[in-house]
């Protein structure tokens, strides 16, 4: 695959394969019953309202932001779990690194516990451990954070479901047509095959597509392990033919 | 056999959970971090153009507001230009951020944008599309976000003359774009993510 950077050429965004994609309607993912559209979506080419996307410069970062480690523990602590680094590049379909792509990502603690009033799970929070992050994608479209592996935990679906340990992340691309929420699953998770949030994708490619790998050349020894997370947005068209006007 | 298309897919969507405000407004939850949450306010100083306030909630099929949804918005200034990098027709007000985000209140759900009235923007082809904002909804429950548009239903001319408008072949779903303008002077835009008033969704 070529890999060029830089910010996407003229022409409308590559349509979102809506066959890959989820299904609004999961019934086993019981939310979506009532959640889920049921017209269907209204197509039309991008304009330049889903073609421009609002702008994150790297000076709203803060030294911490992502280190979720460090930022919300109190001075000389440090969350509690085991020590990982999450890196990757945001890429478009055209194979393009995405610079300047704004990530947030929030997760449970090590042991499933969300810092939320309405979590229910009797699992303890840890003081030191808020569970947000955010970063901006360098001029190849990478990024990396480190934070502390969640942990699975149940929700109130089925009679006993467990979620695998994920981390959501939250993307902003160059247009706003590329915005996409996604979550992250970890390699060997057993958890993955049984819950009916990962069973909305429709193949084993797209469970895959969103499971990192452990990633040893990047783990930094007696200190952190390192999983690879790379992240797909919609491309634009790449031609020299645009529609042009009747007549022309 | 043929040449590989060596194209990406792009990421399967998965939904935002019932934790989005942790990760997007993590202020809002109660944990203190980044000098406060982004999206907050639209303008940074004074603004060019019409102010308004858009107010709405957004339904589920039984007609339950969503209390853990996050809606967006995007939109130009009201002049009709983005404040994006790839805005090539000239610059935006430098007060206008263009994007906002609401976590929707805490006991309500509902969400409140603080913007200007955004100018007319082209279509592909030239013509001109009635001034619109982008809305885009994420919650617990929606698998993929949804991404609508907000009309205003105080622009009978431009909305009859837009070229998405008077292509949908149901009529009579329009006014689910439309904002209504209130007595206070702001304007309305609830969602129904389902039902007989469900909200046109795009795909584009």
């Amino acid at each position: 695959m070529s890999i060029l950077n830089g910010p996407p050429k003229s022409g409308g965004f590559i349509p979102r394969d809506r066959v890959w994609q989820p299904d609004a309607l999961t019934p086993p993912y019981k939310t979506s019953v009532k959640r889920s559209p049921q017209a269907a979506l209204l197509s039309f080419p991008t304009t330049l309202s889903e073609e421009t996307s609002p702008v994150f410069g790297h000076s709203i970062l803060g030294d911490l932001d992502n280190d979720l480690i460090l930022n919300y523990a109190k001075s000389g602590e440090s969350a509690i779990g085991p020590r990982i680094i999450v890196h990757g590049r945001v890429l478009d379909e055209n194979g393009r690194g995405v610079p300047g792509a704004l990530l947030e990502f929030w997760q449970a603690n090590a042991g499933g516990r969300y810092r939320h009033k309405k979590e229910s799970y009797q699992a303890a929070l840890d003081p030191n451990f808020g569970g947000c992050g955010r970063t901006i994608t360098a001029e190849d479209g990478s990024y990396e954070f480190r934070t502390i592996q969640p942990g699975p935990y149940p929700w109130p679906n089925g009679m006993n479901d467990w979620r695998p340990a994920h981390i959501h992340f939250s993307i902003f691309g160059h247009g706003f047509a590329q915005r996409l929420i996604t979550q992250m699953y970890f390699e060997g998770d057993p958890h993955i095959k049984l819950c009916p949030i990962v069973g909305i994708l429709k193949t084993q490619e797209a469970i895959d597509a969103l499971t990192a790998p452990l990633d040893m050349n990047r783990t930094v020894p007696m200190d952190s392990r390192a999983f690879k997370f790379d992240i797909v947005l919609r491309g634009q068209r790449q031609t020299y033919f645009e529609n042009r006007k009747e007549g022309l | 056999m043929v040449q590989k298309l060596d194209y990406l897919h792009e990421s399967p969507s998965q939904t935002a959970g019932p934790y989005v405000h942790i990760g997007c407004t993590p202020n809002f939850t109660g944990i203190g971090i980044y000098g406060g949450d982004l999206g907050t306010s639209m303008k940074t100083g004074p603004v060019k153009g019409l102010e308004i306030i858009i107010r709405g909630t957004v339904f589920d099929g039984t007609g339950t507001p969503l209390r853990d949804a996050m809606v967006e918005i995007w939109q130009p200034d009201a002049a009709g230009l983005f404040p994006s990098a790839n805005e090539t027709r000239g610059a935006a007000d430098p007060n206008f951020v263009g994007w906002g985000r609401s976590p929707g209140d805490m006991n309500t759900g509902e969400f409140i944008f603080d913007t200007v009235k955004p100018g007319a923007v082209p279509f592909p082809d030239g013509r001109m599309q009635a001034p619109h904002i982008t809305a885009w909804i994420v919650a617990r429950g929606i698998n993929t976000g949804l991404h609508t548009r907000i009309y205003f239903e105080d622009e009978p001319e431009a909305n009859a003359a837009d070229p998405i408008l008077s292509r949908i072949e149901h009529q009579n779903r329009i006014p689910t774009l439309l904002a209504s303008k209130q007595p206070d002077g702001s304007y309305r835009f609830d969602v129904h993510l389902q039902g007989p008033n469900e909200t046109i969704f795009f795909d584009m």
